[in-house]
């Protein structure tokens, strides 16, 4: 006896197999098609991999423990992520509608499953377009030697630098002052950045144009968004190994410490990246298995990207942190000869006296001789593990840590054009599930009419999509794009993604959903799929969202600015956000989390109200 | 006669070995770092470079002050260590009067690449202690290189955009062509078109559908 909420009406709303073969026979061409197998694969793939697999799992692993993390992160991978990403392809390829469409169909009270889905993607959309606009800035700026980013401006008398440039670094002032003119708070907005503007311009265009007749248009620019992301980190990983120190960083990657198993966070951590790593709940990946064929082999396809996902993680790891060591590296010699050459001048020593081999006996030397003079010379001590694990996460990685190894490498504005390219096209192809996610639902709802033709929904989405966007061009923007980045993309997707697992297994019920695996593929999904649909993948997500939860809700909100009159400076200062950011949270995460239990509210209210009208009469 | 010279000689020696004392006055401090610069091609530093760097100086100083002749023997170094470093006085020539340090340090910085060239040395290999040298101005062409680049970016999203808006017009030509054609060779084989029209019938989904899904 399977546990099966009621749902009356199920089979109007939904067609059956014979309507499914006779809709496949016809090739009706009320929907769009894939061309290929390979476009629909390249399309998900690049959907799946997308800014967060270089910037953010390369910073989990590290710092959970290096190798050890890959345990964790794999079981879940299989446990959490291929489950729940069967089940979103599956439920697409049979009920042949975008989001809203598929939970309209399961039950019109799930709607609001839908709509959550759209305002998520909607809201990821707009602050990951803006960081596309800035690796578009970044990249306009590659085509020159030297890269802007290579030298501090002058001060007026030219004697020196900046001062703001020179207490940071150029790649800091670079991006902090040039770019972003970043302010010093979240509430202080001063006008808008028109070089921000151009880029975002010249962002939302490409999206558009690349996304305008749907996958008609966007399945050919995966071709290349898709491919060229592979064959740039190829190149990266063969440069970054002949560099010097590049084997120091990935041995810091992968130096597995088994005790960061036991913590919760680890666990934790690696859920929620699985969760967000695999595009889930953003209604994209629904949409585009609504294309398939309806005898395509969805579980061949799940498992498939799982594993591309999943290798492709940490084959970036690994390019990124070769980078790092070779930078650490770097960092790491120049403060030694700084050093040596401050102890040699304050101690009028020849010139080869001392070197980087016997610096450590020579300044032990000279310490337990003259301490006094020693410590008036202000030596700064050298920590390669602190140079190896600073700035590597986000935005940081890519703006400050990235940019500066580059800049030490022979030939930079290659390499700058090469990795702004790959972080472009591993945006972009994120992108087009977004807008996916967006504009289908929208046509689903017959918000527009009909005999507008999809061309022009894209483009009003587009449109309206840069104008909200220009809310990040502002000096504040960077602010702005961590709080949404930190609160529309996190509790949002793992409350949706727990609703469909529910909505799937129970109401839809487990039994129909097996029948229909068997009419289209062939075979019943197996036991692993079974007790990871119904018990395990729900748990594990709710396990994660409550623990999200409770530990949010525990610390005050903080957050990170660039503050030259800070104490800190150059490292960011952490001050509280203001009281009103509360009520903006709330937008970003409570209204799409919580539209699923309104929505079913409202619609029972008016039912019964109908009812009750009826009856009257 | 002779020992008149010897003894004026001393006498003006040790007086210069007086004016010079480091860190105090008109001294200024050099430092060179050769092995730094060079590696392997570094030359050893003797008393030969010493008074390449007193020739260089007395350049400097004529070269400022525009024909007042300092010679060899107006620069007067003392404290030389072995890190390569010493400190230097300049006299007036013909007297003991020091030159002062600001017009030391102008004459030094109007002929900085000067004296590095006669070492093949740099601004950052041959220190002058709190004579900061001149930056270079970083070149910064007419049109910044972004906007060119932008540009072509733009130009070819137009493009783009020119060319989805005219191929289903062009496509809808061809066909209107292509219909044409058809409809010259239809006429010759009038019944064939009869049979072939009663086909199957296309399924139209569009009507069925739409009833089944429930309101709101």
């Amino acid at each position: 006896m399977r546990l099966v909420l009621p749902n009356p009406g199920l089979d109007l709303r939904i067609p059956r197999h014979e309507d499914l073969e006779r809709m496949e026979k016809q090739e009706a061409a009320d929907r769009p098609k894939w061309d290929n197998k390979a476009q629909y694969i390249l399309t998900c793939v690049g959907f799946c991999i997308g800014l967060g697999n270089v910037w953010r799992f390369p910073y989990l692993c590290q710092s959970h423990g290096g190798g050890a993390f890959l345990i964790p992160y794999l079981i879940l991978l299989v446990l959490e992520g291929m489950p729940l990403l069967l089940l979103e392809i599956a439920i697409g390829q049979r009920l042949r509608k975008g989001s809203v469409g598929v939970w309209r169909a399961i039950s019109p009270y799930l709607t609001g499953v839908g709509i959550g889905s759209m305002l998520v993607s909607f809201m990821v959309a707009l602050y990951y377009n803006t960081l596309i606009a800035w690796i578009m800035w970044y990249f306009f700026n590659s085509f020159q030697d030297p890269l802007p980013w290579t030298n501090c401006p002058l001060n007026e008398n030219r004697t020196g630098f900046i001062p703001e440039c020179q207490q940071s670094s150029t790649v800091d002032y670079y991006f902090y002052r040039v770019t972003l003119n970043a302010s010093n708070s979240i509430a202080d907005s001063g006008g808008l950045q028109w070089p921000i503007i151009i880029c975002l311009l010249a962002a939302w265009t490409v999206v558009c144009i690349c996304c305008i007749r749907g996958i008609s248009t966007s399945g050919k620019a995966v071709y290349i968004t898709a491919i060229l992301p592979y064959i740039v980190l190829a190149i990266f990983l063969i440069r970054g190994l002949t560099l010097k120190g590049a084997l120091s960083g990935i041995k810091f990657l992968f130096t597995p410490d088994v005790e960061e198993l036991m913590n919760p966070t680890t666990w934790l951590d690696a859920g929620a990246q699985v969760f967000y790593a695999f595009g889930l709940a953003w209604g994209g990946l629904i949409s585009f298995s609504s294309y398939n064929p309806v005898h395509n082999n969805c579980v061949q396809d799940s498992v498939i990207l799982s594993v591309v996902t999943g290798l492709t993680s940490v084959y970036a790891a690994t390019v990124t942190y070769s980078i790092i060591g070779f930078r650490a590296t770097e960092k790491y010699d120049t403060c030694i000869n700084e050093n040596i050459r401050t102890l040699l001048n304050g101690f009028e020593l020849p010139e080869d006296s001392i070197t980087a081999s016997n610096y450590n006996a020579a300044l032990h030397h000279l310490n337990s001789s003259n301490p006094d003079t020693v410590f008036g010379l202000d030596i700064k001590t050298c920590d390669m593990q602190k140079l190896l694990s600073e700035g590597v996460e986000g935005t940081g990685l890519a703006f400050i840590v990235f940019t500066e190894a580059i800049t030490k490498m022979p030939g930079s504005p290659a390499w700058s054009v090469l990795f702004f390219i790959m972080l472009l096209c591993l945006g972009l192809s994120t992108l087009f599930g977004n807008i996916e996610g967006v504009v289908v639902p929208l046509k689903d709802f017959n918000l527009f009419p009909q005999k507008w033709p999809h061309e022009i929904l894209t483009g009003a989405t587009c449109f309206v999509s840069f104008i909200i966007c220009l809310l990040f061009a502002q000096p504040s923007g960077i602010y702005w794009l961590t709080l949404f980045d930190n609160f529309a993309g996190s509790v949002p997707l793992l409350t949706i993604g727990l609703f469909e697992m529910i909505a799937v297994v129970y109401i839809y019920g487990i039994d129909r959903f097996n029948e229909d695996i068997k009419f289209m593929v062939g075979r019943k999904p197996s036991i692993f799929w079974q007790i990871t649909w119904r018990f395990i993948s729900p748990l594990i997500v709710l396990v994660i969202l409550v623990f999200y939860l409770v530990t949010q809700a525990q610390k005050q909100l903080n957050y990170l600015v660039w503050d030259i009159n800070s104490e800190t400076f150059p490292a960011l200062t952490s001050i509280p956000y203001p009281s009103w950011i509360y009520a903006v949270i709330f937008l970003l995460a409570g209204v799409p989390s919580l539209v699923v239990p309104m929505y079913a509210l409202c619609r029972l209210i008016f039912v019964c109200y109908k009812k009750k009208m009826s009856e009257k009469n | 006669m002779l020992e008149k010279i010897l003894l004026l000689l001393s006498l003006s020696l040790s007086v210069a070995e007086g004016l010079c004392k480091p860190g105090v006055g008109e001294a200024y401090k050099v430092r060179f770092s050769i092995k730094t610069a060079l590696g392997d091609q570094a030359y050893p530093w003797n008393k030969n470079e010493m008074f390449l760097f007193r020739a260089a100086l007395a350049f400097a100083m004529r070269d400022f002050t525009n024909g007042e002749e300092f010679g060899v023997s107006d620069i007067h170094p003392c404290n030389e260590t072995q890190r390569v470093s010493f400190w230097f006085v300049v006299t007036r020539p013909k007297t003991m009067d020091l030159v002062d340090k600001g017009t030391v340090e102008m004459a030094i910085k109007k002929s900085r690449n000067r004296i590095n060239g006669a070492f093949l040395l740099t601004d950052k290999t041959l220190e002058f202690d709190g004579i900061y040298p001149t930056l270079a101005a970083p070149v910064s062409p007419d049109t910044p290189p972004w906007l060119i680049v932008f540009g072509v970016v733009m130009g070819a999203v137009s493009v783009g955009i020119i060319a989805l808006l005219v191929y289903p017009l062009v496509q809808r030509k061809l066909k209107k062509n292509m219909d044409a054609d058809d409809e010259d060779s239809d006429e010759e084989t009038g019944v064939k078109t009869a049979e072939n029209g009663a086909n199957d019938g296309i399924y139209n989904s569009t009507f069925s559908d739409d009833e089944r899904f429930t309101q709101m």
